[in-house]
């Protein structure tokens, strides 16, 4: 039987300062942090929990572990929605806290964005004469340089890992068709500059194997960091590299719903066996046709293109849903899905309201009929970045949202709510309740630990190792009784 | 080139052609009708968008270099 999917998205911006060509990413970002975490800075991430490089297939960590940033002392919190701040390499990366339906993730990615936003403004306000920062939700500065949008999924440690290889491969190549957020040209080293002029995806150009280890070079479809962050004899946390960053509500929301759910069907064997001849070549196929019709050749011989390989996952789907997992929250997946899969198979740009890279298309196609633009006009390459901006008067995904141009899911006053405010039902509400209510006491945290300063004897662990408990139901009551930290250590070692 | 590309996406090159007599050069890559229907509704939002676009596009694509991260 399949456990319950408990996922979030951690994503890296991209981050500029006009006119200022010496500025230094990693500093402004920490800046960029700390400024907006205030207070809670001085919360330190505890890095005892991760092991980064444990191999999903068994294997020993390959090499130690570098110095981390932590060492560098940069800026690393978390807030009081229960997600994670930090730098990364050269990039402010937002963790969503736990989210267990598509739709609250949309709610808490959308959150991210404006955790950035404020923190550009705050810089602005406190450092008027400081360097100009814009920040880009996307994954490519287009010129070969990559950062990542990686999504996690809770899945049974009992499942076997080469399944999860052979039936999450074939979907993650064709889920393309309503994930990829668009981009104009390619930075395949494969492939001469200028062929492609433009594609679904931001990231395909960038994944050259199969399986593996690697995040930053060699990317692999299927990556196998096995760091649970959680019971490591119950679980894995499937850690998804191959996504990309999404503006659009819709296509967050079919991304992680239909992942979520094809995901169950591979614990509960009822996938499908789709495996592709060479998945590394369908995927970039697949990320280079916008009429969505190309096909690849499957391991049984058929050609199937995206949209069929999908329509396969969706037919096997439905009856799963139908026999072992009829919520409301699944039947508002199959809807979407079916929906979006019809459209493909008709009129792709038709689909403008809900995908990235048919909005970004109509945009682009739009100024190139106006001006007479080539594809390669540095202005066409500027309106693909500037539509990742997260500034609302600025974004240009924000500008199509204001004029009704683009659908959403959600509302203002959720996403501002969620800001500050953990989800209910997952570790995520502890986490973020605890962050607000004994800020003081906190000495560090983790995804399944938080380690507490009562002022007196050492410091005390609370393992959070069940994604799923620590929620509101669990724990209002407990927080509220409990006036400070060590009381509510005493509580829950009583 | 740009033009090969455009040769592998029928629907963009065949799609339209002669469906509404237009009588647009060869070398144009949609149809006048699908032309005319985009630019009307996206003529409010182009002229908006133009207010907000950074002003040297070719500086500010050059200048957007990233450090690999992940």
């Amino acid at each position: 039987m399949a456990i319950p999917k408990v996922f979030g998205i951690e994503t890296e911006y991209g981050i500029t300062a006009a006119g200022a060509p010496d500025f230094n990413p990693v500093l402004a970002s920490s800046i960029l942090i700390s400024t907006y975490a205030g207070s809670l800075r001085r919360i330190r991430w505890d890095y005892e929990q991760e092991s980064p490089l444990r191999d999903a297939r068994g294997f020993e960590p390959l090499a130690a572990r570098e110095g981390s940033d932590e060492d560098l002392g940069l800026a690393n919190v978390i807030l009081p929605n229960g997600s994670r701040y930090y730098v990364d390499h050269a990039h402010p990366e937002y963790s969503t806290p736990e989210c267990i339906t598509p739709r609250e993730l949309v709610v808490h990615d959308k959150a991210g964005e404006r955790v950035l936003e404020r923190s550009l403004a705050e810089v602005a306000r406190e450092l008027p004469s400081g360097p100009r920062l814009s920040i880009y939700k996307n994954n490519s500065d287009g010129k070969g340089n990559s950062y990542g949008t990686h999504e996690n999924y809770l899945v049974d440690r009992a499942t076997p890992f080469g399944d999860i290889v052979r039936d999450l491969t074939p979907f993650f190549v064709s889920r393309q068709v309503f994930c990829g957020a668009g981009k104009v040209g390619a930075e395949a080293q494969w492939e001469e500059r200028g062929s492609t002029t433009y594609q679904l995806t931001q990231r395909a150009d960038f994944f050259e194997t199969e399986v593996g280890l690697e995040t930053t070079l060699k990317r692999p479809i299927i990556n196998t960091r096995d760091e649970p962050h959680a019971d490591p004899e119950k679980y894995r946390r499937l850690h998804v590299i191959i996504g990309d960053a999404n503006m659009c509500e819709v296509a967050t929301f079919l991304k992680v719903g239909t992942t979520a759910i094809v995901l169950k069907m591979i614990e509960d064997r009822f996938t499908p066996d789709l495996s592709i001849q060479n998945p590394v070549a369908a995927l970039h196929d697949v990320s280079r046709d916008i009429t969505c019709t190309v096909t690849v050749p499957m391991a049984d011989g058929r050609h199937l293109s995206a949209v069929q390989l999908q329509w396969e996952y969706f037919e096997h789907a439905k009856k799963y849903v139908e026999r072992e997992d009829d919520t409301p929250e699944n039947q508002d997946v199959l809807t979407r899905w079916e929906s979006v899969l019809s459209a493909l198979e008709t009129e792709p740009l038709s689909l403008h309201r809900e995908l990235d890279w048919v909005a970004k298309y109509r945009l682009l196609t739009a100024y190139r009929e106006r001006d007479g633009l080539e594809w390669s006009d540095p202005k066409l390459q500027a309106i693909d970045l500037q539509y990742h901006d997260v500034r609302r008067e600025r974004g240009l995904y924000y500008r199509l949202a204001a004029s009704g141009k683009v659908e959403r899911l959600t509302t203002d006053e959720e996403v501002d709510v969620a800001v500050m405010e953990p989800p209910v039902d997952t570790r995520a509400y502890f986490r973020g309740r605890c962050i607000s209510k004994y800020a003081e006491a906190i000495a560090a945290a983790s995804w399944d630990s938080l380690i507490v300063d009562t002022g007196v004897d050492a410091l005390q662990r609370i393992p959070m190792r069940e994604p799923l408990r620590g929620t509101r139901e669990h724990v209002e009551d407990l927080l509220r009784e409990c006036e400070d930290a060590a009381s509510l250590v005493a509580r829950l070692q009583g | 080139m740009p033009q090969e590309q455009e040769q592998k996406r029928p629907q963009r090159k065949g799609g339209g052609s002669g469906d509404d007599g237009s009588d647009t050069d060869a070398g144009q890559t949609t149809t006048t009708s699908k032309a005319a229907e985009l630019k009307d509704e996206m003529d409010d939002i182009l002229d908006e968008i133009d207010s907000v676009l950074e002003e040297n596009a070719e500086e500010f694509v050059k200048s957007y270099v990233q450090k690999g991260g992940e």
